[in-house]
């Protein structure tokens, strides 16, 4: 689950990381009253007003500004709240059609008073698969793709592993501030800063912290002026407070009402619907499709338990799509009896009544035999096969 | 022959009196796994499915001389419960629970480096050796004895390769569910290090995913140390980058991770990879012809 920028701050700021402090709004009038406490707080006329979407680069949008004073930030804030956001992430990129602005974050001016001191850092936290281990990864060059830095410049990105029994040690935090070449005050700041930031990443069981850039001051502080922080889904049992942070508005409303019915289901742009049990197996009916001369319209997960309720909430979602010109459904039964499932896709066929594509069923496993027999008796236009490639052939005859 | 898991394994479930616990302790009592007990803390002394239950894994040790676990407790308790299984001296720990937190998973892996043990998951369907053992949650039918091994990270596409050696007229040595996790108890190139390793083997499924470099790992070793035919597939080249897709680990994070990429460089290594996943069992054929 991904955060907000604003909620990623507040998370920062419990466990003690020095933040570009700053107040969400979600219209002009709370923007305007933001503006007053953030100036007041800040003793500078100047703020920043940064769109929030889940979205990196959005100021190559016009997502994020800086404004000289009160004037200037509600015309800002007027502009950008309920402004269609196109940055390189978002759903088509600078040519889609951008995401809707909902809220904005205030903040201070964290450059101020005098933006050429500052320094900029990379500094992220992530799990690292194959070793196993909690990894820091931060360079000297920050505000800018880390990717292309890694690539060009290699030896400007460090990396600290972190012993998952021992956790960070001292020597690692003065390792990360000598490598960023900091010295005196900024020094003792940035070590605060990591033990800080590394206290939060493991405390909110998160799976990544992006903190780009994170800044040196002119009376060298340390700060971080934006983050981007991702949970590990499977652990927000244990953070409730963290769970009631996500915003459905982010994500694909077919995708929110799919995970109601405890589908897993992936919006995707082809023109062939799929049903599977597994993921794996989910995965590789989306690659027989591609194949087969279709195009992926989705990946559909519907679990252990494929009863009819279950295909017919999964029959809904898929159709939804309009791009939909057939659906396979590819069901191998283990524990799930194929027969029910069969059953199943017969009822859900006829509660639904018009379904005007063409539907391919696959059942193999436990009773696969039964299964396609009540398929192919009851009437319905529904082609039936128990070999995958005999699934995949059909799939290439309906789009013929 | 076969691995991890044969006729002789002293099989313990831990969730053993639990919903899922039971249903599958069953299917694998009447497939003919050696279940000699299980471990629900706090029923100790009672019997369930006509075996003995434990308080802990110390005691089904102890009284039953068990050495594989199966574990089937919920997401929040399962890092507890395989290092509960690894210290008391389980050899083959297999962790089926999805859902298991990353950060537990971190520190499960280092405790459990201490011990001579082996996990296979999470999040995995699990081992089996047909005609022997059944340790997991597979539909034990589709299964034949012979000597196709084959390794995935997949549940119901596992049982797809499976069912597609069976009906090409071959069997499976062993075959081991690793698990569709960001952080797995075995890798790809151990399971299939495993089995190259099996004189009972004589030919090798190794079916990936997008996400991770797991397979790319494996596909080097074979290419310096392999001694039998391998048959490869990635799932995943239709999907989108940076969306998890159903397993957690399964998700594009850069270009080396994606499915066309894990493919060449398993072509590249001297794996018979198909494209599709219908093609598997056909392959298998080929390559044990040449």
């Amino acid at each position: 689950m991904n955060l907000h920028e604003y909620q990623g701050k507040d998370l920062l700021k419990k466990y003690g990381v020095a933040i570009q402090e700053g107040i969400m709004a979600e219209n002009v009038d709370h923007a305007m009253k933001a503006y007053d406490t953030i100036s007041e707080q800040s003793g500078n006329e100047a703020c920043v007003i940064k769109a929030q979407i889940h979205a990196g680069g959005r100021g190559k949008g016009g997502g994020v500004k800086l404004a000289k004073n009160k004037e200037e930030c509600r015309e800002h804030a007027e502009n950008i709240l309920g402004m269609m956001l196109k940055t390189p992430q978002t759903p088509g990129g600078m040519e889609g059609p951008g995401k809707l602005v909902r809220k904005i974050l205030i903040a201070e001016d964290a450059y101020a008073p005098d933006f050429s001191a500052c320094k900029e850092y990379y500094i992220s936290i992530l799990t690292d698969r194959e070793r196993r281990q909690n990894v820091i990864i931060y360079s000297t060059e920050g505000g800018m793709d880390i990717e292309a830095v890694a690539e060009k410049t290699p030896h400007l990105v460090h990396k600290e592993y972190i012993d998952p029994s021992l956790g960070l040690q001292g020597f690692q935090m003065r390792k990360v501030a000598f490598n960023l070449g900091l010295s005196g005050k900024a020094f003792k700041e940035m070590t605060k800063f990591i033990k800080s930031l590394y206290a939060a990443f493991t405390g909110s069981d998160a799976s990544l912290f992006e903190i780009n850039p994170c800044i040196k001051t002119a009376d060298d502080r340390i700060v971080a002026v934006d983050c981007k922080v991702t949970l590990d889904d499977n652990a927000l049992f244990r953070h409730p407070e963290l769970a009631e942070l996500r915003d459905v508005h982010e994500e694909d409303p077919t995708e929110v009402e799919a995970k109601k019915y405890d589908l897993n289901y992936v919006k995707l742009d082809g023109n062939v619907g799929c049903m599977v049990n597994g993921a794996g197996l989910a995965m590789a009916t989306m690659d027989i499709i591609k194949l087969s001369g279709g195009d992926p319209a989705n990946f559909l997960d519907v679990g252990g338990t494929a009863n009819a309720e279950r295909v017919e909430q999964a029959f809904r979602i898929i159709l939804k799509d309009e791009n939909v010109k057939a659906i396979l459904i590819n069901i191998f039964g283990g524990i799930v009896r194929c027969d029910r499932v069969a059953q199943g896709v017969v009822d859900a066929y006829k509660n639904m009544g018009n379904i005007n594509v063409p539907i391919i069923v696959r059942l193999q496993g436990t009773n696969a035999d039964i299964a396609k027999t009540i398929i192919d008796e009851s009437g319905l236009k529904v082609h039936s096969a128990i070999l995958l490639q005999e699934a995949a052939d059909l799939v290439s005859e309906v789009l013929a | 022959m076969s691995v991890l898991v044969n006729k002789s394994s002293n099989v313990i479930v831990q969730g053993f009196t639990g919903k899922e616990g039971s249903f599958h302790a069953e299917q694998m009592i009447a497939y003919g796994t050696n279940v000699v007990g299980g471990v629900t803390p706090g029923k100790g002394g009672q019997k369930h499915l006509d075996k003995a239950v434990f308080n802990t894994v110390q005691e089904a040790v102890e009284k039953e001389g068990a050495d594989v676990s199966v574990i089937f407790v919920p997401p929040a308790f399962s890092g507890d419960a395989i290092m509960e299984a690894a210290e008391a001296g389980i050899k083959v720990i297999v962790c089926i629970t999805e859902g298991i937190p990353v950060q537990d998973m971190v520190k499960v892996k280092e405790y459990i480096q201490k011990f001579d043990c082996r996990l296979i998951g999470p999040n995995c369907p699990g081992v089996i050796t047909p005609e022997e053992a059944k340790v997991g949650i597979m539909p034990g039918f589709i299964h034949r004895k012979g000597s196709i091994g084959i390794v995935s990270r997949s549940g119901t596409l596992t049982y797809e390769a499976v069912d597609q050696v069976t009906k090409a007229g071959m069997g499976q040595s062993t075959c081991i569910g690793i698990g569709g996790d960001p952080i797995v108890g075995t890798t790809t190139k151990e399971a299939v290090q495993l089995l190259m390793n099996d004189p009972e083997t004589e030919g090798i499924v190794m079916i990936g995913e997008i996400g991770g470099n797991m397979e790319a790992d494996a596909a080097n070793w074979i290419k310096e140390h392999g001694t039998k035919p391998v048959v490869g597939f990635i799932a995943g080249q239709t999907a989108p980058k940076g969306r998890t897709m159903g397993h957690a680990g399964a998700i594009i994070g850069g270009e080396d991770d994606t499915a066309e990429a894990k493919m060449r460089i398993m072509e590249a290594c001297g794996i018979h990879t198909v494209k599709s996943p219908a093609q598997i069992g056909a392959m298998m054929v080929e390559a044990l012809k040449k």
